[in-house]
């Protein structure tokens, strides 16, 4: 047990100094290519949070990432850059307000209905920036200048230098892992573990289960919107379709896809997934045919995720008894 | 709004309604019995609306066209089942949504490959072309007549099918006792796999039937099953009469909604649901 923790800390580690030295040797082109990939994770890690541990799949996740990524726009001044001072907080917050109100409705409800319910709010907040001209409407709208950090006159960061904005990613990306790992470890993290087992036990214990749901949704909301703001200072424009059910669908994909429950599966999800949609994209004009194909492949031969085949490798070569 | 636009916009719900239960009462049939998730169910609504138009280019018919589209959707959805949801029954939910999202994919591109992306109408045939006029000021189409009037005999058909036949009877014994089923020598996989076919040919068919009335477009598929979901949400899962419900409620809120707030057409029936779910968090009616 202890050394499996050791090598899992190593390959953090490793992992780290990769991600923190890439761009001195790497292509600029593989380079933003990593920086939406970790993007990506720290999404996927909020979701991991609700679906994995707390046990609620959420079909609508996007709402937050989009949400936080037209608060970029509304906060943003027209003709200068905005302060990151201002505009990430007030992204993040905007996300996680939305989850508060969000997971009052969607917090009644159970299992199935739930995925269907966060779907159906999701596709609700699609649908106000989609018809009214708060965000551009369906054409979205352009983020003229990238936020920036300044201390009086001097200029501390530029998200729109490429440089600046990987290691903010990065920066980012290690704080969600750690805020989470930190999390998960509180009475917090152990009372949603402990409503994921069983939720009628956690109530009839005395705990205040919705008030727990609700903390972890809106926290969930809130890192899904550090996600969405990043996103949004990546690619400079915001379009409804960031906060379309496919988002929610990819996200949830991500997740899925790397192994529920473990946030490094969640990241390697998000890595595989943004790598797979790159190179398929390559390749064919109908490249969701072959990510479909992959999906369904996945879920028939590979129940437990990208994460558990590594077990399988190794349970197959010591030669071990096969699960199916 | 005068009385014959008002007469007018409720035939128009009405006719709405009807085939919104249509593909979500396949819906709610395949989870409701089966206990599977079908994001892909959608994707059979387009696949429907598809094959009316390519069937229908090809043979020079509607009606034919629309029977040669049942006969392939039911054995589509029974290769389905048996290649790819029969394995999932004892998995987590999880996993059917999965698997269902990767056909969205697939079904789309499939399409895309197919008959391209391009946006195709569907001409009414000629003997269903003309309006009635149903008084002084109100003459109506004969099509969207004669759509609510399929969906409605579909509807009590399969109340009588699942309440007062003997199919009817083991499909509801299954849902609630599989192994039980099993062991009286109930085949109950092929009437599961008969299940997964009606669902599929349901949707399917629904998708045929609007074809002339909403174009056959990329996309459509998806919209429709959003919409669904808030039907089966509202009307209370696995509740074929709650469907049914739901689904009137929200093509009256969809058609009035879009003659009274235009700028938030889109709203209305997240809205309605909204309410509904701080009222009942189960939706108005449960199970079958």
């Amino acid at each position: 047990m202890s050394s499996a923790i050791k090598t899992s800390r190593g390959a953090l580690l490793a992992t780290l100094l990769v991600l923190s030295i890439f761009p001195l040797f790497g292509s600029d082109y593989y380079s933003e290519l990593l920086t939406k990939i970790m993007i990506m994770a720290i999404f996927a890690m909020s979701l991991d949070l609700l679906v994995g541990f707390t046990g609620l799949v959420s079909f609508g996740h996007a709402a937050f990432f989009g949400i936080a990524a037209y608060a970029v726009v509304l906060v943003s001044p027209q003709y200068d850059p905005a302060s990151l001072w201002l505009v990430l907080p007030a992204a993040v917050l905007a996300a996680a307000v939305a989850a508060f109100v969000i997971g009052l409705f969607v917090l009644r409800t159970k299992g199935i209905y739930f995925i269907m319910v966060t779907l159906a709010f999701a596709q609700m907040i699609y649908f106000v920036f989609h018809d009214s001209p708060l965000g551009g409407g369906s054409d979205g709208v352009f983020i003229n200048f990238k936020p920036e950090l300044r201390i009086g006159e001097t200029q501390l960061l530029d998200l729109g230098n490429a440089a600046h904005f990987y290691y903010v990613v990065l920066l980012l990306l290690v704080a969600t892992y750690v805020f989470l790992r930190i999390l998960l470890r509180s009475p917090l993290g152990h009372a949603l573990a402990g409503i994921k087992s069983n939720e009628h036990r956690m109530l009839s214990l005395g705990f205040p289960v919705f008030l727990y749901k609700l903390a972890g949704f809106v926290i969930a909301g809130a890192l899904a919107g550090v996600a969405g703001f990043l996103s949004a200072c990546q690619f400079g424009f915001v379009t409804p379709e960031i906060l379309s059910w496919h988002q929610s669908g990819n996200v949830l994909l991500m997740v899925i896809l790397g192994g529920i429950g473990t946030l490094n599966g969640a990241a390697i999800g998000a890595f595989a997934f943004v790598v797979l949609q790159e190179v398929f994209s390559a390749l064919t004009k109908h490249w969701q045919f072959l990510m479909g194909t992959v999906i369904v492949l996945v879920v028939m031969l590979l129940p437990g995720g990208l994460s558990s085949l590594t077990q399988r490798v190794r349970r197959m070569l010591v030669g071990g008894g096969s699960n199916g | 709004m005068d009385l014959t636009t008002f007469l007018i916009q409720l035939l128009n719900a009405l006719q709405y309604g009807l085939l919104l239960f249509l593909v979500a009462s396949g819906l709610t049939l395949i989870f409701g019995i089966m206990g599977i998730i079908n994001l892909a169910h959608g994707s059979f609504y387009m696949m429907g609306a598809y094959m009316a138009f390519a069937l229908t280019s090809a043979t020079g018919n509607l009606f034919v066209a629309i029977l040669l589209g049942i006969v392939l959707s039911a054995l589509i959805g029974f290769l389905l089942e048996w290649g790819l949801f029969s394995r999932l029954y004892k998995r987590d939910h999880l996993d059917q949504v999965l698997l269902t999202y990767g056909l969205i994919l697939m079904f789309e591109e499939i399409r895309s490959m197919i008959v391209g992306d391009d946006v195709h109408g569907v001409r009414i045939p000629e003997m269903l072309s003309a309006s009635v006029q149903l008084s002084e000021t109100l003459s109506y189409p004969v099509y969207r007549l004669f759509m609510s009037a399929v969906c409605i005999v579909l509807a009590v058909l399969m109340y009588w099918l699942i309440r007062h036949t003997r199919l009817g009877m083991m499909i509801r014994a299954g849902s609630s006792n599989r192994e039980m089923v099993q062991s009286l020598g109930i085949n109950i996989d092929l009437i599961y796999r008969l299940v997964f076919a009606l669902g599929v040919t349901l949707a399917a068919f629904a998708g045929m039937l609007a074809a002339p009335v909403s174009s056959v477009y990329p996309g459509m598929g998806n919209q429709v099953l959003i919409i669904c979901f808030v039907v089966v949400v509202i009307g209370g899962v696995g509740s074929v009469w709650g469907a049914l419900v739901a689904a009137l409620l929200i093509g009256l809120a969809d058609t009035f909604g879009k003659v009274i707030i235009p700028d938030f057409a889109g709203l209305t029936v997240y809205l309605l649901m909204a309410v509904v779910l701080l009222w009942r968090p189960e939706g108005i009616f449960r199970r079958i």
